[in-house]
């Protein structure tokens, strides 16, 4: 019925407002391939200047495409650092702390919703309150913290207080297992089943949309992390992506055409994985509000 | 007697379940901030031992000896450049998006540098920055304007970080507000329509009362955010020229791992968190005259 309305009011539209709609049209395009532009341009001009031989680099107005096409710079900035050992260095890290945390973040959350216990409400309301704290205020201690345990220069600073401890997965895995329904848990529970039948085979699968959400947020901040690399890494073999790349800039700071295809090779892997993920990724980030 | 029974038993179970998460809320963050407070009331190098000098670290940050005041000024300075821009544009954008046709596609673009690492947001930009060759002041000659030296210049190296950050967390805030507008019902537009409502009224009486929730979101967390800059000023500038870009986390980067006054750099954080909490607070108490949270 409303939208027969609506095919009336359509058709009978007279032609001025169907070509008004038209030029709105046009301009929110315009003004939107504009903003388009600004997004991109750089990343062009990294990409363009990426493949300049040095003098090119200084010419004005500068070339958009390179003559001759520089494709060596690629290979010279990949071998200038070893920046293989800094994608392993990163994948190897953010992996780990991925499938730890979710793993003691979906445990913890179960334990929250479902369970019976005293004092619970209490150590959630401490869990969130810890979300206010920024991260400088713990960054000091933890530093000194890791020195002493001689965790200095490994992995293990970047990997460990990520795995087991994010008060914010906890707080959105929990949020998602309270919507799910109870009948199915007592159903299991007259079945025999205990608290981690019930858990792995039950409420996992069916939070896979959160876990998911928590899952690619976690990967994004703990591989672009750079305090943490910044503070704990001294020895570019154990360098991660954005670290090594710092690295890079100290070296080759007034050589733009290796720092900008050090830059593309640091970039262009990850914008990849994103255009084919992004629908998961930008719909994760609306559904939760977080930041990676 | 069962509930007793059942609820001890949930207690072993919840004990199983909680364990790595509770001990690293332990480890990794409530005795860490205790550390923090208790730290900010010694003097130590990390190395040698600790000396009590109670509040003294306290004094000597607000009487300016550790560039405090400088270092909040900037972080003031680039937050009033970088929030009102960020959150306006995004809010705009977003409207004007979600009435076009290839949403998803302007969506992915805006939002691609959120993906990018800091560090190489930062190459690209220091590049594009270059006073003599950069594309920005290339851009900025064909309009007959004559750049300044954007990164070296004290007057011009806050907006040139604050412009980078709008352009980095664009897409962000445009994705949240785009979720948010979702949410708002197409039949109070077509209602306005009806009664006659152009473009420009619906947005002010309609689009911008009914968002106000997200605005308020974004608000909250960019706050948060730019109190919290650091990489731009360390990879781009390293804090100056002249510590015109000094950011309250540059200041503790650089007493703690710099100058290695672990105390000191553990009462500036302290600081740092007390005005985070006081400026979100202060937010939500003004929050009612401007929130709606009723649809």
């Amino acid at each position: 019925m409303a939208r027969d309305e609506d095919m009336v009011l359509k058709s009978a539209a007279p032609r001025s407002v169907k070509a008004s709609h038209i030029i709105s049209q046009i301009i929110l395009h315009t003004i939107l391939i504009l903003g388009s532009a600004a997004m991109i341009i750089p990343f062009l001009w990294m990409i363009s200047t990426s493949l300049k031989d040095f003098g090119q680099v200084f010419i004005i107005p500068p070339k958009w495409i390179p003559d001759p096409i520089m494709w060596s710079n690629y290979p010279n900035a990949w071998n200038a650092l070893p920046f293989g050992n800094a994608y392993l260095n990163s994948i190897k890290i953010a992996v780990i702390v991925v499938t730890v945390q979710l793993l003691t973040a979906s445990m913890a959350a179960y334990a929250f919703s479902k369970l019976k216990f005293k004092g619970r409400e209490v150590l959630f309301t401490i869990f969130l309150a810890t979300m206010m704290i920024p991260g400088q205020v713990t960054m000091i201690p933890t530093f000194i913290l890791m020195k002493y345990l001689g965790w200095i220069d490994t992995h293990l600073p970047l990997i460990v207080p990520g795995a087991l401890f994010s008060a914010f997965g906890v707080f959105l895995l929990r949020q998602f297992m309270m919507s799910l329904p109870k009948e199915l848990d007592e159903a299991a529970i007259m079945d025999g089943a205990n608290h981690w039948t019930i858990y792995w085979r039950i409420s996992l699968p069916l939070i896979v949309p959160a876990m998911t959400a928590l899952g690619i947020f976690t990967f994004m901040g703990t591989w672009n992390n750079f305090m943490g690399p910044l503070i704990y890494l001294n020895t570019p073999e154990k360098f991660t992506v954005p670290m090594l790349l710092n690295q890079f800039k100290g070296q080759y700071i007034t050589d733009w055409t290796l720092m900008m295809a050090a830059s593309a090779i640091a970039i262009i892997p990850v914008l990849i994985i994103y255009l084919i993920g992004q629908r998961y990724i930008i719909e994760g980030i609306a559904l939760t509000g977080m930041k990676a | 007697m069962d509930e007793i029974r059942k609820s001890t038993r949930d207690g072993a179970w919840a004990a199983l379940f909680l364990a790595p998460q509770v001990i690293g809320l332990i480890v990794f963050s409530i005795g860490p901030i205790i550390a923090a407070i208790v730290l900010s009331l010694f003097q130590w190098d990390a190395i040698g031992t600790p000396l009590f000098i109670g509040f003294q670290n306290f004094v000597d940050i607000f009487s300016g000896g550790s560039d405090f005041w400088i270092a909040l000024k900037n972080t003031l300075y680039y937050s009033v450049l970088t929030i009102p821009v960020a959150i306006i544009l995004a809010l705009v954008l977003a409207v004007l998006l979600n009435n076009v046709k290839g949403k998803m596609i302007y969506r992915t673009i805006y939002f691609m540098p959120q993906v990018t690492s800091s560090v190489a947001v930062c190459m690209i930009w220091l590049w594009m920055y270059n006073g003599d060759f950069g594309l920005i002041n290339q851009l900025l000659s064909y309009v007959g304007i004559k750049g300044p030296q954007w990164l070296t210049d004290t007057r011009w190296v806050m907006p040139a970080i604050a412009i980078l950050s709008i352009w980095w967390g664009l897409g962000y805030n445009m994705t949240i507000f785009l979720a948010g507008l979702q949410g708002i019902p197409r039949s109070y537009y077509e209602a306005a329509t009806i009664d006659g409502a152009n473009a420009m009224q619906q947005f002010r009486h309609i689009t911008l009362p009914l968002i106000s929730p997200t605005t308020f979101f974004l608000t909250i967390m960019a706050v948060i955010s730019s109190f919290q800059v650091f990489d731009q000023a360390y990879i781009m500038t390293g804090g100056g020229p002249a510590k015109a870009s000094t950011t309250l986390v540059y200041l503790v980067w650089n007493t703690a791992f710099q100058e290695f006054y672990m105390g000191r750099a553990s009462a500036i954080a302290l600081m740092l968190f007390v005005m985070i909490l006081i400026v979100t607070l202060i937010q939500f108490k003004f929050s009612d005259r401007w929130v709606n949270y009723e649809i």
